[in-house]
């Protein structure tokens, strides 16, 4: 580290930019190489994968993707010859591999699960997030911190600690195993991060704008909903996202309480099983399906995210 | 589309600021007082209990503070909390001295570091389960990635190491991971941290002909500081209840050499379902996360006034 050159208003000089600059990419080019790996790993066949050593350059191939999102039966050489013409690409790739497609694998539907689950908990926790937000951010409200810090410390709570009475509990309501009882558990989880973001967001939008909206005869209702929510909008997008990045990622609570119908991909995907051990590529074609869309909401969300994950409290 | 009959919005629309107020707030308090404040209840009642979720038609003994007596005693749960505090320790010291010297680096202001920046965020946004459980193949004795490069770079042959199958190593397979992901979070926290320094008290240092060296340990470093402190709080936090990783990479062992204190939870309430016994642990270790908050919103607080 080249302490020696620490921050001055005299502009750093260049062979100390450079020097940090080779520093900096070249850990961010090394904190990518996992990354890169599962890209790599799902198009490659399943023997490329586990060779030694690992190979760089290969022959890519889809029967990572193939076999994610069916699954197999092997056969005998003659059989497979006996079937008539390979209709579809994944088709020919199982065939290859003495073996014919059964059925589809549970991969879509755990990721509806997944899409259901974590969109329906946002639209709650933000659209909850947002009244009480306001409520904190415009009205003197009787205890106030009290209250916003219990609603952060339910989200500071142990999730397996969480998670046996709300078992218990909804073992005794019905909703265990059902996208209900997640998006519900979600929601709860989500919404103290949504109170906390939104709150900052809402007060720095000047109170004035109401007030003039209010003397222009606007109830306190219709100015929230016409001169503050079009404000926050941006607010109201970042922690929507943070939100459902939240739901999308969150394993803990999905794999004690989600185990048939309701289950959601994270606890899915580990459980992604070839014949002979673990199906490296087609692990890795889940993953980056999985992945992919977070890539993007973290790019679109590069501004925010200091704000996001410190709830609030670091704004620049 | 419906429409609000008139008299309705009209009482609705005319309501005081106070009814407003409560209306807005009611929702979200009503929400977690059901999913989370009656469920600790129920748990605080179970904890005196011997219940076990998996015999629900048995009879339920009420058996006082014996769990947790029996808890506070037990040496497994020790250990248990020993490595808990072995996990956080060395976590969060790799990830502040390596968040720290990277947020010290990019702002230099190279050219580029604003891309490189979003670029070394990326792994703390991914879901640490589907992640950890990739790293599950990188750790392969024989045909993993990262034996490899180990092996490359000191010659030890690749297949007689095994990162999450030897006791002396499996706490460090998980830490290594835990730094990939996490390290990204301290550094951006150091960042706002050192960004929020203002110009003036370098040009002062700079008139008072400071050295770059007294600069760093007297203005940089103090200055940086409660931004540090809130990122170490967070990451202690966080990694106090730590499960899905370690349950994906080691599931706690090998034998309980990994077990943190959440897999011994899980092991005890999901697997032998002692739901008394783990309600009064689950209980324990609300107290001690509860403790940690208060300092942490104290700190968030004083973060803010600056």
């Amino acid at each position: 580290m080249s302490l020696t050159t620490a921050h001055s208003v005299i502009e750093p000089t260049r062979t100390s930019k450079r020097i940090a600059g080779a520093i900096v990419v070249a850990y961010a080019l090394i904190s990518m190489v996992p990354l890169f790996w599962i890209f790599a790993t799902s198009f490659k066949t399943p023997p490329d994968s586990i060779s030694y050593p690992p190979k760089v350059i290969f022959q890519p191939s889809l029967e990572g993707y193939c076999n994610l999102f069916t699954t197999r039966t092997r056969q005998t050489r003659e059989y497979v010859d006996a079937l008539g013409p390979a209709t579809t690409l994944c088709d020919e790739i199982t065939r290859r591999r003495n073996m014919v497609i059964a059925g589809p694998s549970n991969y879509w539907p755990r990721f509806i699960n997944s899409l259901v689950i974590a969109f329906g908990s946002t639209f709650l926790a933000v659209s909850l997030g947002t009244l009480a937000a306001y409520g904190f951010s415009r009205f003197k409200v009787p205890l106030a911190d009290d209250l916003l810090f219990f609603i952060l410390s339910t989200r500071m709570m142990p999730p397996i600690a969480v998670a046996i009475p709300i078992y218990l509990m909804y073992r005794e309501l019905g909703l265990s195993d059902s996208a209900l009882g997640m998006i519900l558990l979600y929601t709860a989880v989500n919404v103290s991060l949504a109170v906390w973001l939104l709150k900052g967001f809402i007060d720095e939008i000047p109170r004035e704008y109401e007030e003039a909206a209010m003397i222009d005869g606007y109830t306190r209702l219709r100015a929230f909903w016409k001169v503050v929510l079009p404000q926050a909008t941006t607010g109201i997008a970042a922690t929507a996202i943070f939100c459902l990045i939240f739901a999308w990622n969150e394993y803990a609570f999905a794999v004690i309480l989600t185990s048939g119908s309701a289950q959601t991909s994270p606890p899915f995907i580990p459980t992604i099983i070839g014949e002979g051990g673990l199906d490296w590529p087609a692990v890795a074609s889940g993953t980056t399906i999985f992945l992919v869309p977070i890539l993007v909401f973290t790019i679109l969300l590069r501004k925010q995210l200091l704000r996001g994950i410190t709830f609030g409290a670091v704004r620049k | 589309m419906l429409k609000t009959p008139r008299r309705l919005a009209k009482k609705v629309e005319g309501l005081s600021d106070r009814a407003v107020a409560w209306l807005f707030i009611a929702p979200t308090m009503a929400l977690l007082l059901a999913i989370n404040i009656f469920p600790l209840f129920w748990a605080i009642g179970l904890s005196f209990t011997n219940y076990r979720a998996n015999r629900p038609n048995e009879a339920i003994a009420n058996v006082g503070l014996r769990n947790y007596e029996r808890i506070l005693t037990d040496p497994d749960i020790w250990i248990a909390m020993q490595t808990t505090a072995n996990f956080v320790f060395w976590t969060i010291a790799l990830q502040t001295v390596i968040g720290f010297g990277l947020a010290f680096l990019i702002d230099r202001k190279f050219r580029g570091h604003a891309f490189w920046t979003t670029i070394i965020l990326v792994p703390m946004m991914l879901s640490p389960a589907v992640v950890g459980n990739f790293w599950r193949f990188l750790y392969q004795p024989q045909i993993g990635l990262f034996n490899y490069i180990v092996s490359f770079f000191t010659g030890i042959p690749p297949s007689s190491f095994e990162m999450l199958g030897s006791v002396q190593l499996a706490p460090w397979a998980i830490i290594i991971v835990d730094t990939w992901m996490w390290t990204p979070y301290v550094m951006l926290i150091c960042l706002a941290g050192l960004r929020s320094i203002p110009d003036y008290i370098y040009e002062a240092a700079e008139v008072d002909r400071a050295s770059p060296w007294r600069q760093f340990w007297s203005i940089t470093l103090p200055m940086a500081l409660p931004f540090i402190m809130l990122a170490v709080l967070f990451r202690g936090i966080e990694n106090f209840k730590m499960f899905d990783m370690v349950n994906l990479l080691t599931g706690g062992g090998p034998g309980s050499t990994t077990e943190v204190a959440s897999i011994t939870l899980k092991r005890e309430a999901f697997e032998k379902w002692r739901t008394g016994y783990s309600s009064a642990f689950a209980i324990i270790l609300f107290v001690a996360v509860f403790g940690l908050a208060n300092i942490y919103v104290k700190a968030l607080n004083r973060v803010k006034q600056r």
